[in-house]
């Protein structure tokens, strides 16, 4: 074992699979001779080669795009897009294409596409470096919605992604590459060093797509969530003095309905948290599905924290984001509805 | 003078009741475009996107350094193609208006495009087509038959019932699935060039967009990077004139051809008679086999005219004089290439009418069989149960609870 952070384990997942597999290349917006803006790819290119490695224009659609012809080509791709705020001149080929080309062709071609992108809020990057637009993707058939909240999941997930055949969108949340979050922006950075999910195996291992985790057990109520939220939920249960279940969701689809609902039905309350703005966002799924399976047994109405439904703000984003003090009110709501 | 900015609406020549005017055309004399090397410098071949490479000329005589010098089997050949395309869409076009398949495009006038072009490439060498070049699924060895039941959704249908009429795919055949999404299929080809390069194969990859999907993002994506990495790819333009009922000049046509759409990019361009099986041949060989030594790509506008509507959706009479495709400088590319073997001494009219019936006998008998596997008001049946596999690999549990839950609610009859 070893102790990494997110970046790093991200790395290693992209260094075990390139190593176990020729077929494994990357490519993205600086990724290769520099290694990433967030330096995921670091050190790849040295090891190898440009033409496993590569630096690509900046033209999401065309990295997208010429990624699928990749993969139809026996290829396995991952694809880096800096940022998920600049993924939107991709999309088309993402729904359109990555998405339904095994399903229209029968199964006779398939582009086993893995999209890396970074997501999320909480490091001042305004509007078009704070999004959160997993809803957009988990409501696309054919595709693998997925963001891990430590660097343990990242990179078991990764390879998991880059291994599964079907194309995979994987968030990672970049408020959480250096270290946990509790939520409170006036702490000092704490590291992945004194987590334990900061231990993460040198070589090949996977996390299961599909599969939600009971981030931390409780009784009185259950917060599903995801990504870096997951930190400030356990944080807000602790301050609150609530005992919460917190279910880190991981996979967006294909979502792990029993894990969720086999907690609601043990607290009977039910808390949904996301970065990303409330109206039609994931949590009306997550909603809907408790709210299905669990109905006899809620003691209260379903409850989202959430994103408020402007364009990311740079100057208000503690206002804005779902930070500690947002969670906690949350919690306390719903301790109090009946 | 130019005085002040201005709106420019760009506007057909020839409207409804209007007289065909194809003076726009820069047409070049068959023989009359220089043949360069393979390894010429994009900017020392900037000709090549501007003049019209042209073979046959005016007296059905082949001219010039492009004559690829084809035999006259080999001719004889690329015209049955031609041939069975058109008798098949002629074929499918009728069933549509009999309301036994709900939508039909058809490739009329462009035949040469699918059938030159197909003809000139590997077997290995991968096609990225869009919906008009259904000749590419015949020469790559898709039966008759099985395109039909692939119009008609039945039991034996290809795509299993999920695609629009025309949207076929070939694993074996190398020719990729129809999106029918317009040009997305362009970085794809792009893509899957670049592979083929990294693994170190000498297979090269082709796409086709029509003049309107130009416009699109994807083209300029894919011309991006198949210059950056110089990938062994044909980008071809098939420029028929009309999207629907916009003109090609609303697609950026008006004032600089598409092939010369990748100049910028340091990508040669070759315009070429589209209707010219000749020279539709000898231009695709010259870029695959610059693409297969390493010279990268190379865009490829074929200049053709939409012989008939857009799709079976579409009425071009409200758009474009009818009597347009007669007008059209560069004819009808089966009888050019008919014209040609005549001229030669080794076609006939005779042979050209016995042909025409030996394959709507052909057609008459694949649509026949086609029919045993279902139709759209008799049965088999697909069975509806089949739609929830190939989203994923494996199907997630979510969509088997949806497959019980649809077999409960709709019955499994």
């Amino acid at each position: 074992m070893a102790q990494m952070n997110m970046i790093e384990a991200i790395r290693s997942a992209h260094d075990v699979m390139m190593d176990r597999d020729d077929s494994v290349v990357v490519l993205g917006e600086d990724v290769g001779y520099f290694g990433g803006v967030f330096r995921c790819t670091d050190g790849l290119q040295r090891k190898f080669g440009e033409h496993r490695v590569i630096d690509a224009p900046i033209a999401e659609g065309g990295i997208i795009g010429a990624a699928i012809g990749m993969g139809v080509n026996g290829l396995r791709p991952v694809a880096e897009i800096q940022f998920a705020d600049y993924i939107y001149p991709g999309f088309d080929q993402i729904v359109s294409e990555l998405g339904r080309l095994r399903y229209r062709s029968a199964g006779e071609f398939f582009s086993p596409v893995t999209i890396r992108t970074p997501c999320g809020g909480g490091i001042r990057g305004g509007q078009t470096h704070s999004q959160s637009p997993e809803a957009l993707f988990a409501h696309v058939s054919g595709i693998k919605t997925v963001m891990p909240s430590n660097p343990y999941d990242a990179k078991g997930l990764l390879i998991a992604a880059i291994e599964s055949d079907d194309p995979v969108v994987f968030f990672e949340p970049k408020r959480i590459y250096n270290g946990p979050f509790d939520g409170d922006p006036d702490k000092p950075a704490v590291s992945w060093a004194a987590h334990p999910k900061g231990e993460v195996p040198e070589g090949y291992y996977t996390v299961p797509i599909g599969e939600a985790e009971v981030a931390q057990p409780g009784e009185e109520l259950t917060i599903i969530t995801y990504g870096t939220l997951v930190h400030i939920a356990i944080a807000a249960a602790k301050e609150t003095g609530v005992d919460c279940e917190v279910i880190d969701v991981r996979t967006m689809a294909p979502l792990d309905v029993k894990t969720l609902t086999d907690s609601v039905k043990k607290t009977g309350r039910c808390m949904i948290a996301h970065e990303a703005t409330r109206f039609a966002g994931y949590g009306a799924e997550l909603a809907a599905t408790v709210q299905k399976d669990c109905f006899y047994h809620l003691e209260a109405p379903i409850s989202r924290v959430a994103g408020w439904d402007t364009p990311y703000p740079h100057a208000f984003e503690w206002q804005y984001f779902p930070g500690l003090k947002r969670m906690k009110a949350g919690i306390r709501r719903v301790m109090e509805a009946e | 003078m130019i005085s002040k900015s201005r709106l420019h609406i760009p506007k057909p020549t020839a409207r409804p009741g209007e007289e065909p005017d194809f003076s726009y055309l820069e047409l070049s004399p068959a023989g009359s475009v220089d043949k360069p090397s393979i390894d010429a410098r994009t900017r020392d071949i900037e000709f090549l996107a501007n003049d019209l490479v042209r073979v046959l000329d005016e007296s059905n005589e082949a001219k010039g350094p492009w004559d690829p010098k084809l035999d006259a089997n080999d001719l004889q050949v690329a015209l049955r193609w031609m041939m069975l395309n058109r008798a098949f869409d002629q074929r499918m076009w009728q069933i549509q208006r009999q309301g036994r398949i709900s939508f039909y495009v058809e490739a009329k006038g462009e035949e040469a495009v699918a059938v030159g072009q197909g003809l000139a490439l590997r077997p290995g060498d991968m096609c990225f087509p869009s919906y008009r070049q259904q000749g590419l699924y015949l020469l790559r060895g898709e039966k008759l038959v099985d395109l039909m039941c692939q119009c008609l959704s039945n039991t034996k249908d290809m795509c299993l019932g999920r695609q629009l009429p025309v949207m076929y795919h070939s694993k074996k055949g190398n020719v990729f699935s129809i999106s029918g999404n317009l040009g997305t299929q362009y970085p794809h080809a792009v893509g899957w060039a670049m592979a083929s390069a990294i693994k170190g194969e000498d297979h090269i990859a082709a796409s086709w967009v029509g003049d309107g999907s130009t416009a699109e993002a994807d083209f300029h994506h894919a011309l991006t990077f198949a210059a950056v990495y110089q990938a062994p790819v044909i980008l071809n333009v098939v420029n028929n004139q009309w999207a629907i009922s916009t003109f090609q000049g609303t697609a950026g046509g008006e004032r600089r051809a598409f092939a010369a759409r990748g100049l910028g990019l340091g990508i040669p361009g070759i315009r070429v008679d589209g209707n010219d099986l000749l020279a539709v041949y000898a231009v695709t060989l010259w870029a695959a086999d610059r693409a297969r030594r390493g010279g990268g790509p190379t865009l490829i506008e074929l200049v053709t005219y939409r012989g008939g509507a857009h799709s079976t959706s579409d009425d071009p009479s409200k758009y474009r004089p009818k009597d347009e495709w007669d007008a059209f400088p560069l004819g009808d590319p089966i009888a050019r290439l008919r014209d040609h073997l005549i001229a030669e001494g080794q076609w006939s009219d005779a042979k050209h009418e016995s042909l025409e019936n030996e394959l709507r006998d052909e057609v008459t008998a694949a649509w026949k069989e086609a029919q045993k596997y279902g139709t759209m008001t008799e049965g088999p049946w697909l069975d509806p149960a089949s739609m929830f596999d190939d989203v994923y690999a494996d199907t997630p549990r979510n969509l088997e609870s949806q497959r019980r839950r649809m077999l409960e609610v709709m019955g499994d009859e």
